[in-house]
């Protein structure tokens, strides 16, 4: 749910990262922070176990610049992927505008992608929304390693519907923006639709 | 979309701000911050350049969403009161009219008692003023009015944005 300010010409919008433990949720908004302005991100925030697993989320607030006079902003959450964490994954989807499933391309953790993208369903469905008509993408992460499956059964399994797709390396930054960038502009069509 | 996209115009605006300028001189506080329950920062009155507002924004949602599931796990609607000690600053989180956070930094100047007191009365006011927000919302919904600014955005617009 946007939140559209016309007194302070502002337009703020929620994009979450969802996906499986260790899929590469939070190295996604790390590169981002990294290779973003200073002007246009505010501080990153982890909410994270000594660790480093992802707690409770992590937020990156992003200004993209200004359309029409209005300065637009992306709000960037992750939920933690852990099983376990269902609780607070439900938390962070209110009023979200758009979805980025993080998919962990590699063999042994087909289980656990078909898993978690049940539950984004499961979960989304619980707070009112429908995947099919929310602005969502998918990314097939850690294209780098050896034992990964081909991209072709990654899409099979999970994008069945066919939404943009991505392959990417979030530890290098390969595909991470054009996997943001995709989901951002699909919410601003979304919005100018006058949803 | 399952929930309303919450929409804030000029007048409603002053409106909110006049009420939280003078909550915070009458509680006394440092700070206060009005946030969206989805975490947006809606409005700060007081002394907000020392702080990180849209970190704060973010934060304080996730709080009142973690404490509404726990509430939820024993029973009970949400937890409309939340209070934070501190050694020396202390924060009253509060839910206004079941959708909006309010936010009140204070330290030994104040009191508990006296920002609970005030906190009451400026939330009734508060309510009223989103309500009539909601309604005029709806309203122009209703009437199929729609001066929102995306409607003639163009692809190129967007493209814009990204280059």
């Amino acid at each position: 749910m946007s939140f559209i300010n016309y007194a302070s010409r502002e337009i703020n919008c929620k994009i979450v990262y969802y996906g499986p433990g260790l899929c590469g949720k939070t190295t996604n908004l790390q590169y981002v922070y990294q290779k973003t302005a200073p002007d246009a991100k505010g501080k990153m925030i982890s909410l994270a176990t000594e660790t480093e697993r992802t707690l409770f989320f992590d937020f990156l607030p992003l200004a993209l610049g200004e359309i029409r006079g209005f300065k637009t902003r992306f709000h960037l959450y992750t939920v933690p992927g852990q099983v376990f964490y269902d609780a607070s994954r439900k938390l962070i989807l209110k009023g979200v505008d758009g979805v980025v499933f993080v998919a962990d391309s590699q063999e042994e953790r087909m289980d656990a992608n078909i898993e978690s993208l049940d539950n984004l369903r499961i979960n989304l469905k619980e707070q009112g929304y429908d995947l099919d008509k929310l602005p969502y993408v998918v990314q097939y992460n850690k294209r780098d390693l050896p034992n990964i499956m081909t991209i072709e059964d990654l899409r099979t399994e999970l994008n069945p519907t066919k939404v943009p797709d991505f392959e990417a390396c979030a530890t290098v930054g390969e595909g991470v923006f054009e996997t943001l960038k995709s989901v951002a502009k699909l919410i601003l069509i979304d919005l100018k639709k006058g949803k | 979309m399952s929930t309303q996209q919450m929409v804030m115009y000029d007048e409603e605006f002053k409106e909110i701000n006049e009420v939280i300028e003078r909550l915070l001189k009458e509680a006394n506080a440092k700070v206060i911050f009005l946030v969206d329950k989805n975490g947006q920062l809606i409005s700060g009155v007081g002394d907000t350049e020392r702080f990180d507002t849209t970190s704060l924004a973010s934060l304080t949602a996730g709080n009142i969403a973690a404490t509404g599931g726990l509430a939820k796990l024993i029973g009970e609607k949400e937890f409309s009161i939340l209070f934070h000690e501190g050694e020396k600053d202390n924060l009253h989180i509060s839910i206004v009219g079941g959708r909006v956070i309010l936010v009140v930094l204070f330290d030994s100047r104040s009191s508990l008692g006296l920002v609970r007191l005030r906190v009451k009365k400026s939330s009734e006011e508060l309510s009223s003023i989103f309500d009539k927000l909601m309604r005029k919302a709806e309203d122009k919904e209703r009437r199929g009015v729609s001066d929102f600014p995306f409607a003639e955005i163009t692809d190129d617009d967007i493209d814009n944005l990204f280059s």
